[in-house]
């Protein structure tokens, strides 16, 4: 086997390695080094990790076991610091010495760090790595005023995670507009005002001469004489290609590792791919090059005949929330180019198309992108748009997705989709054909295609609709069906439930002609939630049909053991119900006794089998901790105690808690009683809140303290307990009936709208009937844990652990 | 070098009931045995191949797939392939079916 060695472990190295595992997965003994201590990661959504989207493991592209699998020989945190190329062996900082038959250099880049006094203090930074981002997040809890160095795409980015860490944050740029090399100055100004109304704040034409404080930062000063405070810098200027190695080792740098069109360098067999790689004197920093890179080197070193990588034409977008944005080629005009351009200032819409010779070759587009994946293949393809009217290149919706259908046609296989993922137009339309999709949602479960910028959605339709030729109903791609399972939308579920009268998941699945006969885990809990919601008093549950929490009557936890939370109704307990907890946290050696967030007390790290018995030593009722259902009513002390206090909130929170528990609802619901305006239960932010004032209850709706921070809007002022009651329970149940399963309250608040559910809860008939239909399926309820306790059948099937020990 | 093949009784067919996973332990080692639909039995690593994976024994099962109930990839029971658009494999282990005793080999 011959030995490939690359030195770098990031998004384009690691995608050429894949592609050569692809071709000739026998052909080579693969080794990596990489200087960051993680597996390949995808660099993109370092700012959706910044901006609290997602978390790091979410990013991770090939975990270790990938390399493990594909007997890649990992070394992380190493770098190699000199590649001896005659003797074709690379030396490592950690004294490794490998050889190597063919050499893959994928260095990468670092932030550009500006050659000012004070660059190195504590508290300056690049934007680069997760390193930086750690940094960043760690920061922001401590200090509070950050400054950003450069107003381009990182350096926004960078800012608007700052912003959404809760930091003030400056950025300092040093040309008149932003994003200068991809926006003209209307774009530029509309994006600058719209970030400005988000809370940033610009300091432009302005240039950092000076990084001030002693060993750490706090401020910064400008070549005008002024100065700002910060005690976070930031540098994101752009990118500079890690060229030491090569050029340490006599591989011929310019900007970049200087290659051809089949990244080859100047030395044979040594190869550069990615940010570190200069191509016909560009250096690319976009996802969507480098794959295309890694391709043409993969198949190169395999020895597969291949075209020559001739460079690319890059498209940018910026992923800000509440900015839609896209560039690409050039942007100004000049004496040999048209524009067409449309400026809606109204509705914050700026387009503009740069022609040249009846070709396009710039596209800048604001506040409205969805021509994007459209203009920017004529753009790449260079058509010829002299039959075009200039409004049928700016607009496309109105001919809907039929009109690039002859484009789709035309279309090579290997044509890549989605840059991100690196999806070609044969893996949409093979998936497409083997697996009998026919909407897009299916298509991006399935291929990955559209699932990160969501850029190449609309092509994608094309190509769905292109292969299933009259079996497309356009219609029918593009609802939202409720899993992959199905092309039937939640409406279509529960009116075909009703009209067939479908009583089991298994009937409706059957029926409803599912592609995926036993379902998912996406449709079979909401399946199983809307029957349950139809057929009030049945007691027809598939438990089975549940997730594991639902299922179990428990939390599970990352290390398979479960969670359990007795109910405390209100937050109150009594002395005998906190020693029988001690005793069972003794008896059974838990290994956490915890307070949760909603008032009660929880064991965590108990072992499944000993659930059952846990809980009848326990004798108290499930606190469905777990569950899509009402989980807890958080009380404050009240007019019992508290001198503030105008009403009794515990008693209401403790009649509250008894009657709608173990309710079914589409997502979990949690609640608040507070006995005045101070409001210590955080009613603000529940599902429903309760707000006592002087001779009455106010009632707050939609709030939410979780992923989607929503304050609560007041729903209705009542007088009496019973009126609470009523209200509360005709709420619940409108809920209950409407929202699609797994739709948060505060979610489905502002999909249907406050004064429509005002306006429901105004009509006396309709509050009883929604009261009654609540109160019958109430009816259906026991505690699960007493049940799980008397029945043998529920602890064999559920709860028991089979241990073999061999030879015993 | 010579491998002992080990043969280990671990349920009664007629007791497993169809869709359900068993959590298995043999010595330290953790498998999910599941009965699929169409009277199948399987037996996994009881572990999803997810770097924070959970236990398989726990997830809900469609046809012969099974979904991590941590992290939802879905895994073919049949040869323990993590299905697109995630990858992995979770180890499978033989199972062997002789008047209603099911044994995993080992």
């Amino acid at each position: 086997m011959k030995k490939l060695v690359m030195i770098g472990n990031g998004m384009a190295g690691v995608r050429t390695i894949e592609e050569i595992l692809k071709l000739e997965p026998e052909q080579f003994e693969i080794t990596i080094f990489g200087e960051e201590p993680y597996p390949n990661y995808n660099r993109i959504k370092l700012s959706n990790i910044l901006q609290g989207d997602v978390h790091f493991d979410d990013i991770i592209i090939n975990p270790l076991e990938w390399y493990k699998d594909n007997h890649i020989q990992l070394y992380t945190g190493e770098a190699v610091v000199k590649i001896d190329t005659k003797a074709k062996k690379v030396f490592s900082d950690q004294g490794r010495e490998v050889q190597y038959d063919e050499l893959i250099i994928a260095t990468g880049s670092k932030a550009i760090i500006l050659p000012i006094p004070g660059a190195n203090k504590q508290g300056v930074t690049g934007f680069r790595d997760i390193k930086d981002c750690e940094l960043m997040i760690k920061l922001a809890n401590q200090y509070k005023k950050a400054a950003v160095i450069g107003g381009g795409l990182l350096g926004l980015e960078a800012a608007r995670g700052l912003l959404n860490l809760g930091m003030k944050v400056d950025v300092v740029h040093l040309m008149p507009h932003l994003m200068e090399r991809q926006l003209d100055h209307v774009a530029a100004s509309m994006l600058k005002a719209e970030l400005e109304a988000q809370g940033m704040n610009f300091l432009m034409e302005k240039e950092t001469v000076e990084i001030l404080g002693d060993e750490r930062v706090i401020g910064l000063r400008f070549k005008d004489g002024s100065q700002i405070e910060a005690d976070l810098v930031v540098m994101a200027l752009g990118i500079r290609s890690n060229t030491e190695v090569a050029k340490n080792s006599g591989i011929y740098v310019n900007r970049g590792i200087v290659v051809n069109d089949y990244m080859e360098t100047n030395v044979p067999h040594v190869y550069a791919v990615g940010e570190c790689a200069e191509h016909r004197e560009i250096v690319y920093g976009l996802v969507a090059p480098l794959y295309e890179q890694a391709k043409v080197l993969a198949n190169h070193i395999c020895g597969k005949e291949t075209e020559p990588y001739k460079g690319s034409v890059t498209g940018t977008q910026l992923k800000v929330a509440g900015v839609d944005l896209f560039s690409a080629g050039e942007i100004h005009e000049d004496s040999t180019t048209k524009s067409i351009m449309v400026h809606n200032e109204y509705e914050g819409i700026y387009k503009k198309v740069l022609i040249r010779k009846n070709r396009i070759v710039g596209i800048v587009l604001y506040g409205d992108t969805k021509d994007s994946t459209r203009l920017f293949r004529m753009l790449t393809k260079q058509e010829d748009i002299s039959g075009m009217t200039s409004v049928s290149i700016l607009h496309s919706e109105c001919s809907g997705a039929g009109n690039t259908g002859d484009d789709v046609a035309s279309m090579p296989d290997d044509e890549l989709i989605c840059g991100c993922n690196g999806v070609t137009k044969g893996v949409i339309v093979e998936a497409i054909k083997t697996k009998g999709l026919t909407t897009l949602d299916q298509v991006s479960q399935c291929t990955n295609a559209g699932r990160s910028c969501g850029r190449c959605k609309p092509l994608v339709a094309s190509i769905l609709s292109h292969t299933l030729g009259n079996q497309f109903n356009e219609k029918a791609a593009s609802k939202t069906s409720i899993c992959g399972c199905t092309t039937l939308s939640r409406e279509e579920v529960i009116e075909e439930i009703k009209t067939k009268g479908l009583t089991s998941v298994k009937e409706v699945m059957n029926v409803l002609e599912w592609n995926n006969e036993e379902g998912c885990t996406k449709c079979r809990p909401a399946i199983n939630y809307y029957l349950g919601m139809i057929y009030m008093d049945h007691g027809m549950d598939d438990r089975d049909s549940r997730l594991v929490n639902e299922k179990m009557h428990a939390n599970i936890q990352k290390d398979g053991t479960y969670s359990v939370v007795p109910r405390m109704y209100g937050g109150v307990t009594t002395a005998k119900d906190l020693k029988k907890i001690a005793e069972v946290a003794e008896k059974y050696h838990v290994p956490l006794v915890k307070l949760t967030g909603g008032q009660r007390i929880g064991l965590f790290g108990v072992k499944k089998e000993d659930l059952p018995s846990i809980w009848k030593d326990l004798d108290m009722p499930s606190g469905y901790a777990y569950g899509k259902t009402l989980r807890t009513v958080k009380t404050c002390v009240g007019s019992q105690f508290c001198r503030y206090g105008t009403q009794d909130s515990m008693a209401l929170g403790i009649e509250l808690e008894k009657k709608f528990e173990r309710l079914d609802t589409p997502h979990k619901v949690k609640m608040g009683v507070s006995a005045c305006p101070r409001n210590c239960s955080e009613a603000g932010i529940k599902d429903i809140g309760f707000v006592g004032i002087d001779g009455g209850w106010e009632i707050y709706v939609g709030g939410n303290g979780g992923v989607d921070l929503r304050p609560a809007d007041l729903l209705c002022t009542v007088k009496t307990k019973e009126e609470v009651m009523e209200i509360t329970g005709a709420y619940l149940q409108y809920y209950r009936e409407t929202a699609n399963y797994l739709e948060r309250t505060s979610k489905w608040l502002e999909r249907v709208g406050l004064k429509h559910v005002q306006e429901v809860l105004a009509d006396k008939e309709m509050r009883k009937a929604l009261n009654e239909r609540l109160d019958k399926t109430l009816k259906k309820y026991v505690d699960p844990w007493n049940e799980a306790i008397q029945s043998k059948e529920i602890q064999d099937k559920y709860y028991m652990k089979h241990t073999i020990k061999v030879g015993e | 070098m010579i491998k002992t093949i080990r043969r280990i009784p671990v349920a009664h067919y007629s007791n497993l009931k169809a869709r359900t996973g068993y959590s298995i332990r043999i010595d330290d080692k953790e498998m999910a045995l599941f009965k699929v639909s169409n009277g199948r039995v399987y037996a996994l690593e009881n572990r999803s191949s997810h770097p924070k994976g959970g236990v398989l024994s726990e997830g809900l099962v469609s046809g012969e797939y099974v979904y991590c109930p941590v992290y939802d990839w879905k895994i073919s029971l049949v040869d323990g392939k993590v299905q697109a658009p995630d990858n992995g494999q979770v180890r499978t282990y033989k199972i062997e079916i002789e008047k209603d005793v099911v044994f995993i080999v080992l």
